[in-house]
């Protein structure tokens, strides 16, 4: 058996009830979309009550569609090894001959196209409600951006979800910690620069940060206060991609030899 | 034989569990393997006998590369399972008793082929295989349910047919039976029965605390206790090692003076079982046939009345008690708080 294939065939199968499930059980559909939606609603409405201009409007809206991936990554990638060692799941990838690597790279494939049609709700929820229109210039360089902070989010779930096994000891409370400091952080509802620069830049560890500033520019142009360049944003979010793959890796080579030689995945302590 | 007639060799294996260093308390180190050597052929069906917390599933665990051995090697299909565990997983499957694994949105059918296609088996041979297996155990007809909404026994039927899609060289079995109803238990005892004969050379390691599965199912069966390989034979030279003397049992109304007897002259051991009837049937151990006479009297004595009473061979159980030197539901309870 050709080891790629099989890898690539175990992506496919791994990703296949995350495409599946969202059909099948459509709560989704308030949980995953109405949810992040009000949270960026209440946003909207204290920047028209402050006669703010409507690409703020905009950004409040981009937050709340951030806030579905970084939802999914958090809960459905970082934590998503911890149900599966209660479900008893986890055993059963460790036995299997593609290895942990590719059953990881269909869960992200799976939870990026799932919340892909989430946050394009989302987007198109909040543009028809508040009568928002977000513009893209330069689509390839917006593609791009957008592709590769996607590749470097999941890498950070990915990195995450070996970490939440070996460190958290309830993956519930340590997903919860990772939330609001994120929103605020990122700039989920505001330009990032809005912070100051060094904690701007200490805050581009997450790559929803650097996202959101240059999909930003790409849509507002000089009216949004840039942190960075968007080429020296995108160079950046290819560096976080390349090192979120290999803290990733690395990462999953120590808990599955920390899971063999302490019996981690054998008892539930 | 030579290394290659092996499925699984085992030398001095040691297991220690100790507790993360971020808990680690007073508590001494479990040790869960102790000094275990073992060798399973190519075509066999073996079992591992043992009550709760002999080792069984820390032994599959590690043999399935879950858990590294502490010291000692085990190779499973020729491959080290330290050193090669990839290579040993290309070869093995798993199933354990009450897994709930899968997720419940999946049917049947979906499920396992996502399993399939961890192994890199294509899609219309995956589903070609899967329906067949799933014909086989009676699940086909379930084939579009969602998983949530599978009986226990269904279920793990369905994990039975998970564990042979990549058509293991080896098959481990842990407790695979484990709380399920008569019928489905005796089904999936079956179906793996008739998989290891379909094609020689398949390998079946067994762990179970249940005597008659054993006792049907294997080929050899090691009796397992506190870590350490106490017996290791076929069913019948174990159960002909513990031939000593002469078995009968008693069908009986209830007493609770079962315990006197063995104070008798003669009378080596006995075990009392309630039926369901109300009465208790009386496992007897006797050194030689006329000591059935003088345990007769004695109960005449003390007017038990006895319904029926038959000569029988030892069993494995009798064997279990004399090499471990406690009934199997004894030992458990010795680990069970």
């Amino acid at each position: 058996m050709n080891p790629w294939a099989r890898a690539v065939r175990a992506t496919l199968g791994r990703a296949y009830p995350r495409l599946v499930g969202s059909n099948r059980d459509r709560a989704w559909l308030f949980y995953d979309t109405a949810l992040p939606l009000l949270g960026s609603v209440a946003l909207v409405y204290v920047y028209r009550s402050l006669g703010a201009p409507d690409h703020l409007v905009a950004y409040a809206i981009m937050g709340g569609a951030a806030m579905a991936f970084w939802m999914n990554v958090l809960w459905s990638m970082a934590a998503q090894f911890y149900w599966d060692k209660m479900a008893g799941n986890l055993e059963l990838y460790m036995v299997v001959p593609c290895g942990l690597v590719p059953i990881l790279l269909g869960m992200s494939l799976g939870g990026a196209v799932a919340t892909l049609l989430r946050a394009a709700l989302i987007v198109a929820a909040g543009s028809l409600l508040f009568g928002v229109s977000l513009p893209v210039r330069h689509l390839g360089l917006f593609l791009a951006v957008f592709a590769v902070a996607l590749v470097a989010l999941y890498g950070l779930g990915v990195t995450f979800a070996g970490a939440f096994l070996l460190w958290g000891r309830e993956a519930w409370h340590t997903a919860n910690l990772f939330m609001e400091p994120v929103f605020l952080l990122s700039g989920f509802y505001f330009p990032v620069r809005a912070l100051g620069f060094w904690t701007a830049a200490a805050a581009s560890l997450i790559p929803l940060t650097l996202a959101l500033d240059a999909l930003r520019q790409l849509m507002f142009g000089p009216m949004h206060p840039a942190f960075l360049p968007v080429q020296v944003e995108l160079g950046l979010l290819v560096g976080l991609a390349a090192a979120f793959a290999l803290t990733a890796r690395a990462v999953l080579r120590r808990m599955e030899y920390l899971a063999r030689r302490e019996g981690r995945l054998s008892l539930r302590f | 034989m030579t290394p290659d007639e092996f499925a699984v060799e085992i030398h001095d294996l040691v297991r220690v569990y100790r507790a993360p260093r971020a808990l680690r308390t007073d508590a001494r180190p479990v040790v869960a393997l102790d000094h275990l050597t073992l060798s399973v052929c190519r075509g066999e069906f073996f079992g591992l006998l043992g009550p709760n917390g002999a080792g069984k599933t820390t032994l599959i665990k590690v043999l399935t590369t879950l858990l590294l051995p502490t010291s000692g090697t085990a190779r499973v299909a020729g491959w080290d399972v330290a050193r090669d565990p990839q290579r040993v997983r290309e070869r093995i499957s798993v199933v354990s008793g009450g897994e709930t694994s899968g997720y419940g949105l999946l049917t049947v059918r979906e499920q396992l082929w996502m399993f399939s296609q961890f192994y890199g088996i294509p899609t219309p041979a995956a589903l070609a295989r899967i329906d067949r297996l799933l014909r086989v155990v009676g699940l086909y007809e379930e084939r579009n349910r969602r998983i949530s909404q599978l009986s226990t026994g269904m279920r793990q039927k369905m994990n039975v047919v998970r564990a042979l899609l990549p058509d293991p060289e080896v098959l481990f079995l842990d407790e695979p039976t484990v709380g399920l109803d008569v019928e489905a238990a005796r089904d999936i005892r079956a179906h793996i029965r008739s998989w290891v004969q379909e094609k020689p050379g398949r390998t079946v390691v067994l762990t179970t605390h249940l005597m008659h599965e054993a006792e049907e199912l294997c080929d050899r069966v090691a009796i397992i206790h506190r870590g350490r390989i106490v017996a290791c034979d076929t069913p019948s030279a174990l159960r002909h090692k513990a031939a000593g003397g002469t078995f009968f049992v008693l069908t009986t109304d209830p007493w609770d003076g079962h315990r006197s007897l063995e104070v008798s002259p003669g009378v080596l051991r006995s075990d009392v079982r309630p039926l369901t009837d109300g009465r208790v049937e009386v496992r007897l151990q006797l050194d030689e046939d006329a000591t059935l006479l003088r345990v007769l009297q004695e109960l005449a004595l003390r007017g038990i009345r006895i319904h029926a009473l038959r000569k029988v061979e030892p069993s494995l159980e009798d064997a279990f008690v004399r090499i471990v030197g406690r009934r199997m539901e004894e030992a458990d309870a010795e680990v069970t708080p």
